[in-house]
């Protein structure tokens, strides 16, 4: 032991490679070190090939086996007819699939839905696949051109008017109902036991509405005076395009900076002004498809769509105010968020169809559809806040200080250093809220509009196609639909995730 | 105007609710000049930089920086920031930008330069401390030793008339410190005007033109590092030094 020279060691015979003696590798060697390895992991193999079985090999049965795939009405779908056990009638979802598309649009008119979905295709997948240039511009496309584009094509119908019209009747409309508050204020003044003092305060308010009527005077009169020549919306959108560019122009820094922000202004009205030359919007547009007869999965994706698009602005607004050190602020987005997060959305859809239309002023009506899409907006975006905030919360507070220290205001700290690392760590929630208001769009069935889930069971309804297997047919047929739109935001969401997330990995 | 001190604080009090933590500070810095500012944790030495780019309020006195006036309403904080750099202790480099784009960022978003000469101006301050190939890695991928030095090269990139560092290397790993303090020096000898919060006592001695003593909110002694080191005056400044030069 001792001897240390005795420990030396030079290998004479190189050995050769062989083989493993026991098969690691290859479907045997899974089989033997992942499946059959230990007693428990026998019991789990076990376990999940019967699971597998008692839901696989049904479904594909029903699905594809017991299938019958062709046929005219109910007769090819029973058992008598086709002489087995009849799993799904996919000739019912055939003979359906319009309805379940499109509800009760106009069969005439649906290549406006057809064509609205194959815009927001051909905008939507540039945008989502990163290598592709002119990301700004694409954005701007999608999220401005498209809805008006969209709510023209859908909705059909032109434009009265423009930006000066709109604002003059907005105006009138906020004037009269100040008026209308100051009358209804008198009259109580002779009926109450405070009269003077109502008296005082009811022709006050007459006195601001009408000095409000005669500040906006000159608007309404050039609307008047508008509405009456044959051009009225050409001579209004020029109007409006001067305004808004002049705004524009000095808002961006005038002659020394403002050049950029005068071509963005000229650009975006020479695109609204083709879009509505295009369309026709000037001359009354394409015939009106009231909302109500819209249905089937255009009101589904319709409603996220519009979900999703605005709920995030609404969120990320409404976290950065309950994190705000104003408390007016603070304390409005708190009782915000409190109160939509505490109530159903079956509650707030009810409200806004049926309680809203009693709040408004007489003659001031939203549609069914808008009022849903508004009030799933703010349900979804109350939501999001909650996950903004929780990104907020986990930035350091150095962060801030740093690029304060660098000179960067309030809002380019927020945009460029807070926001940014804040939404990157809530992707997985923000997708989760997303998912689940793709699927909660199905409530709006009850408040009488028909999504894809709502023209689906009334097409159960039709005795030509009234079989056994038809109800399972249908929603089968629906969740492969919404699995498939649910499951694609998630694969995507993971894929932004790991891209956005490059400057965590090593 | 080359004669009129470039950050000058006046009869600074700051109170934590009823923590008197800043204490009728006084204290005037040249242009050009290297301060370095020692003192037991808890002394107020960070908070007193803080304030000078209003990162922390204050309820009396007056900082003037450069000419502007800071009171205790913040008026013109922007200008002052535009004006001081900073170097934090955690460095507060930004994890989702590359290293180029944490040292562009504020030149392009404050400064309103284009981005090419942004980045052209940027390359020549990671040249400065010496990691101009690490141009394009996230700060993550870096020790902490070349994050503080990016931290650095960033805050230059604003050309800013004053430099405060708190405490640069108290997160760094004994090895690294010293690649930290190097760039330092460097920049002391090009004649920039430094305030230093540091523990690093052969820094303070090899840079600064004077060292300020701070405990307890306030300042006790400031003079000299050779006079300071060699002979404090103040009894809590001998104590202090007796535990830390042992």
């Amino acid at each position: 032991m001792s001897d240390i020279t005795s420990s030396a060691f030079i290998r004479e015979d190189l050995v050769a490679e062989r083989p493993a003696p026991v098969k690691t590798t290859g479907f045997i060697g899974l089989v033997r070190t992942r499946l059959f390895n230990s007693p428990t992991n026998i019991l789990l193999t076990i376990a999940g090939a019967l699971l597998l079985w008692f839901t696989i090999v049904p479904s594909v049965k029903f699905l594809v086996v017991d299938a019958v795939w062709s046929g005219n009405d109910r007769t090819s779908c029973l058992a008598e007819t086709a002489g087995f056990a009849v799993g799904a009638c996919w000739p019912y979802i055939q003979a359906k699939l319009p309805q379940l598309i499109y509800g009760f649009y106009p069969e005439a008119e649906r290549w406006r839905v057809n064509l609205t979905l194959v815009l927001a295709v051909v905008l939507l997948l540039p945008l989502l696949i990163p290598r592709l240039p002119a990301k700004g511009f694409n954005a701007g496309l999608f999220f401005f051109a498209f809805p008006m584009v969209a709510f023209f094509l859908l909705h059909g119908g032109g434009l009265g008017g423009f930006g000066l019209s709109w604002t003059a009747g907005l105006l009138q409309l906020f004037d009269d109902s100040i008026i209308g508050a100051g009358q209804a204020v008198l009259s109580l003044s002779k009926s109450s036991s405070i009269g003077p003092l109502l008296w005082v305060v009811g022709n006050l308010i007459l006195l601001v509405g009408t000095a409000i009527y005669w500040l906006i005077y000159p608007l309404t009169w050039l609307r008047d005076q508008l509405q009456g020549t044959g051009q009225s919306v050409w001579t209004d959108f020029a109007i409006t395009a001067v305004v808004v560019t002049l705004i524009a122009f000095f808002l961006g820094g005038g002659v020394r900076a403002g050049w950029r922000a005068l071509a963005s202004s000229i650009a975006a009205f020479v695109a609204v002004a083709i879009i509505i030359k295009l369309m026709g919007l000037d001359h009354g547009g394409l015939p009106i498809v009231q909302t109500n007869l819209w249905g089937g999965l255009l009101v589904t994706l319709v409603v996220s769509v519009t979900g999703i698009v605005t709920s995030l602005p609404i969120g990320i607004v409404l976290a950065l105010g309950r994190r705000s050190t104003i408390p007016l602020i603070r304390i409005f987005s708190i009782a915000f968020i409190e109160f939509w997060r505490g109530v159903p959305l079956i509650t707030v859809l009810f409200f806004a169809t049926y309680m809203l239309p009693l709040f408004l002023p007489g003659n001031f009506t939203v549609d069914g559809l808008v009022r849903a899409l508004i009030g799933i907006s703010l349900f979804t975006g109350a939501y999001q806040a909650e996950n903004v905030r929780g990104g907020l919360a986990a930035i350091p507070r150095g962060q801030g200080e740093a690029a304060a220290a660098l000179g960067l205001s309030w809002w380019k700290m927020t945009s460029l250093i807070v926001l940014p690392q804040a939404l990157r760590h809530v992707i997985p929630n923000l997708v989760n809220s997303f998912i689940s208001l793709f699927k909660d769009t199905s409530l709006v069935s009850i408040v009488a509009l028909f999504d894809l889930l709502g023209s689906l069971r009334a097409s159960f309804s039709d005795p030509k196609w009234s079989t056994p297997s038809t109800a399972f047919t249908g929603f089968a047929f629906a969740g492969i639909i919404y699995f498939i739109f649910c499951f694609g935001m998630s694969r995507y969401s993971l894929f932004v995730e790991h891209r956005l997330n490059a400057h965590r990995r090593n | 105007m080359s004669n009129s001190p470039i950050v000058k604080i006046s009869g600074l009090n700051k109170w934590y609710g009823e923590f008197h933590v800043l204490r009728d500070i006084d204290l005037s810095v040249e242009k050009g000049e290297r301060i370095v500012i020692c003192g037991p944790s808890g002394s107020g030495k960070s908070t007193l930089i803080r304030c000078i780019n209003a990162l922390e309020e204050f309820q009396e006195g007056e900082i003037v920086v450069d000419g502007i006036e800071l009171g205790p309403n913040l008026k013109h904080v922007d200008a002052v920031r535009r004006e001081v750099g900073m170097v934090f202790q955690s460095f507060n480099l930004f994890p989702h930008l590359t290293v180029l784009e944490n040292c562009t960022l504020a030149p392009i978003w404050v400064r309103n330069i284009p981005k090419k000469d942004a980045e052209i101006n940027a390359m020549k301050f990671l040249e400065r401390v010496k990691i101009p190939h690490q141009a394009n890695k996230f700060p993550g991928q870096m020790s902490g030793g070349q994050q503080q030095r990016v931290a650095i090269a960033r805050a230059l990139t604003m050309n800013p008339k004053v430099m405060l560092f708190d405490e640069p290397t108290s997160a760094l790993d004994p090895e690294m410190v010293k690649e930290v303090l190097d760039t330092m020096v460097d920049l002391a000898r090009e004649g920039m005007t430094m305030l230093v919060v540091t523990h690093e006592m052969g820094f303070a001695r090899e840079v600064a033109n004077r060292v300020v003593f701070m405990d307890a909110g306030q300042i006790i002694e400031a003079n000299t590092p050779n006079e300071f080191f060699a002979n404090p005056q103040h009894a809590r400044s001998k104590l202090f030094l007796s535990q830390i030069l042992r």
